[in-house]
């Protein structure tokens, strides 16, 4: 265990920048985002919850796949070049901890996704316990402990220090190079702080969500049910839920016309659009209940099917703050449990 | 709120509409939903109508016109605008809708209270012009003017524009001049709104939120989700797609918008998308005379209307 | 701001069936100079030009857009340019506020007859770009080489 003041972390980050890239939440007007780490920018470790999840750090909302570029006829095709920088997010959570774990199932189950493949190999994750878990929060439902952030290392704010926790390979030779700023300390700080993350937890509104009956056998059953069509009809059939969530994976892979050539591009999609999987023959879902519905089997119950029964919502709580018409995961839930509404 | 479930249970039992429109109670107290109610059980159960209703819910009623009788759709001051646009455009049926106009005091912006530092919030009651706010990690208060969402605090009146009755006082909330923020930034130099303009739009995650919950964006289908059109619609690929998309959709709702102030409301990065059409409204304004959309529901809108002697485009150099 | 020899400005006019293009014909018949910097699109009428028009025009790299139509009440189709004349106003005004253009758009009214017009429009307008250099501010940064 070693800790640092907090009044020295600027020294921390930029000794991390010397020689990787730093991503860290940063606040941009009231919002509280990931963002590349400058000297100008406003660091804010406070903030619970990026709007965005971190994992566009992974998995950004655009990257380019390859260039085509045409000159007189003549036709080259540059593919874009894989990460080969190591790079370090600082202060996800655990629940976005957790969301990377489910991206890896995707991604690097075969065929393995090279440019997310090289991402992770090269991404430092520094986790940060939750200091103060907020009402929308409900990762414990999926055992997740906020306390103890499954990190390349672990950070704990208590008052005047970070308490800095190696917990890996890649962690401990972060840390060594980092050793000049770094102190040794004792546990009984973060044991401490432990404890009060975990007794909070406890007394969070949705600690007590049940998630019974959904796994990868309810398919026919969840499917089928009457309650999806009394429950989509507030939606408004944006993306806020899909593009602040820290699991949602599915993309698109588009073109873009750069006048003298083309940019092959692949971007986050989500299944509330109405071009979601669009296909040559039209699109299989083709009512907004039906995208509705996708969204929540897809992390309920066909996750949990393919892979084991992992399921694939974290419990950010990120969709519960941010659906403007507070439509949202738990409501979902509650509303099987109720067996749809009187 | 008891009267509005008293008369909502009266119009169903009596056949007079088929279903109510109104907002549903949450899991907590600030997260109603809109919902549709069709039994007098469901209305006794659910219903709620507070601080946090602030949906429009104008918008719904362009899809409840198609449903088999008559709707009764709660609607704000401020929303009847919205109604009324929608009935000049053609979109909803008046006689599909059976209104009450319900009072209102101001709507309360959950993120503005999360913003003011209040974490973990349990329950919310208001208790005369203050709120009592708990949490996990205490009580705490603060003033309901003080959690007002933007619109509210530039509210356009507390008259209803359309309605079959009226349920409910409202008390008026307007203490900011509506076009301030438009005028302090005109004032700018070009680098310095280009910056603003920039910083603002750079938060965009394109989830198309804005757009969705707009009333005037009724378009079946918008042209960003056209795949035939050379446009990166649902990422941020460039800084240029979020002019161009923020840019284009004010400008499609320019002459229509009612500035109900729903984008900025929804709007998951805070980005004050109100600025863009307050913009056009006060250029409306000044170049083709005072225009409310949604105020009369036969007008003309001002960009399918001319006059011989409008100005030219030239005029937006010559008043530097 | 120094004007930079190198620069070649790539300029977009929308010009009008009947009118605006017919004088750049005679622009041309006439022998009256006007830079080839200036690509011509022809439109039915100015007010086909859609604001996403010159947007994208922006996008793929223009460095200034100008719009030529009939004069206001010479409309071929009555009344399209003074539709044009209220959109192109608002979406100047705009531009203009959120920073992003300084002169890089103009709307001319230029009749048929009006070659001379027509050619001395273009040259202030060219030299204009000239010495507002290139567009940073409203390009897509994908379609710069």
């Amino acid at each position: 265990m070693k800790k640092i003041a907090k009044s020295n972390l600027s020294a921390l980050f930029a000794k991390i920048n010397e020689t990787k890239d730093l991503y860290v939440p940063v606040k941009n007007g009231e919002q509280v985002n990931f963002a590349a780490y400058s000297e100008e920018a406003e660091v804010d470790l406070t903030a619970l919850k990026t709007v965005k999840s971190p994992k566009d750090a992974f998995f950004p909302q655009s990257e380019n796949l390859y260039t085509c570029f045409n000159e007189q006829g003549k036709i080259s095709i540059t593919p874009e070049e894989l990460q080969d920088k190591d790079f370090v997010v600082f202060g996800m959570k655990a629940c976005d901890i957790k969301g990377i774990e489910v991206l890896d199932k995707v991604f690097l189950s075969e065929p393995v996704d090279s440019f997310y493949a090289a991402r992770r190999q090269h991404g430092i994750i520094v986790g940060l316990a939750c200091d103060k878990p907020e009402e929308s929060c409900f990762c414990t439902v999926f055992g997740i402990n906020p306390a103890e952030p499954t990190a390349d290392v672990a950070v704990y704010d208590d008052e005047d220090f970070l308490y800095w926790n190696a917990l890996t390979e890649k962690g401990n030779a972060l840390t060594e190079t980092l050793c000049d700023l770094l102190e040794d300390a004792d546990n009984t700080a973060v044991e401490n702080k432990k404890k009060e993350i975990t007794a909070i937890a406890e007394k969070l509104p949705y600690a007590n969500l049940s998630l019974e009956g959904w796994n990868g056998d309810a398919l026919t059953e969840k499917f089928d049910s009457p309650i999806w069509e009394e429950l989509y009809k507030p939606c408004l059939a944006c993306g806020t839920c899909t593009f602040s969530c820290p699991t949602c994976q599915c993309y698109d892979i588009k073109d873009y016309n750069t006048g003298n050539g083309i940019k092959r591009y692949r971007c986050w999609d989500s299944c509330m659009y109405s071009d979601f999987t669009m296909m040559a023959h039209g699109n299989n879902r083709t009512s907004q209940m039906q995208r509705f519905r996708q969204r929540f089997m897809h992390k309920l119950v066909y996750f949990p099917a393919n892979n084991d029964g992992m399921y694939s919502c974290v419990g950010c709580g990120r969709c519960v703050d941010k659906c403007p018409q507070n439509l949202n995961i738990v409501k979902v839930i509650k509303a099987f449990e109720k067996g749809g509404k009187a | 709120m008891q009267k509005i479930v008293e008369r909502a249970k009266e119009l169903l039992a009596d056949g007079t509409v088929n279903r109510v429109l109104g907002w549903k109670k949450g899991d907590m107290c600030f997260n109603p939903e809109p919902a549709f109610f069709e039994t007098a059980e469901d209305l006794d159960e659910n219903f709620v109508y507070g601080g946090f209703c602030g949906a429009n819910l104008s918008k719904y009623m362009i899809d409840a016109s198609k449903l088999e009788g008559k709707t009764l759709v709660l609607l704000k001051p401020c929303d009847t605008y919205s109604f009324n646009q929608l009935i000049n455009e053609h979109r909803v049926d008046r006689e599909k809708a059976y209104i009450i106009g319900v009072g209102c005091k101001g709507k309360l912006n959950i993120e503005t209270i999360k913003q003011s530092g209040v974490k973990g919030i349990l329950n919310i009651t208001e208790n005369g012009d203050m709120l009592n706010i708990e949490t996990l990690y205490g009580n705490t208060e603060m003033k309901y003017s003080d959690a007002l969402l933007e619109r509210c605090h530039v509210c356009k009146g507390k008259e209803h524009k359309i309605y079959d009755e009226l349920i409910g006082e409202s008390q008026d909330t307007s203490d900011r001049e509506r076009f301030a923020e438009v005028e302090k930034i005109e004032k700018m130099s070009p680098e310095e709104k280009f910056a603003f303009f920039q910083k603002e739009l750079s938060k965009c995650i394109r989830c198309n939120a804005c757009r969705n919950v707009c009333p005037a964006c009724s378009c079946r289908k918008c042209v960003f989700d056209s795949t035939k059109f050379d446009s990166s619609q649902k990422a941020n690929t460039d800084s240029f797609e979020e002019k161009m998309f923020h840019i284009i959709r004010a400008f499609h709702v320019a002459g229509r918008c009612t500035d109900c102030g729903e984008c900025s409301r929804v709007c998951p990065q805070g980005i004050p998308l109100h600025l863009f059409n307050r913009k056009f409204i006060k250029d409306i304004n000044e170049f083709y005379g005072e225009y409310q959309a949604g105020a009369d529901v036969d007008a003309k809108g001002p960009l399918t209307e001319y006059t011989f002697g409008d100005c030219e485009p030239s005029i937006v150099k010559e008043r530097g | 701001m120094p004007i930079n020899k190198e620069f070649k400005p790539k300029i977009v006019a929308f010009c009008c069936n009947w009118c605006s293009y017919a004088g750049a014909d005679l622009a041309g018949s006439s022998r009256l100079a006007y830079p080839a910097d200036v690509k011509i699109i022809k439109v039915p009428c100015s007010c086909r030009v859609n604001p996403m028009f010159i947007l994208r025009a922006f996008e793929k790299g223009a460095d200034g857009v100008i719009m030529c139509g009939c004069h206001p009440g010479d409309c071929h189709y009555s009344t399209g340019n003074y539709y044009a004349r209220r959109r192109m106003t608002l979406l100047f005004s705009m531009l203009d506020y959120m920073g992003v253009e300084n002169g890089r758009t103009r709307v001319e009214w230029v009749s048929a007859a009006e070659g001379v017009k027509f050619s001395t429009t273009m040259n202030e307008f060219v030299e204009k770009i000239y010495s507002l250099g290139e567009n940073v501010r409203l390009g897509d940064l994908r379609c710069k080489k």
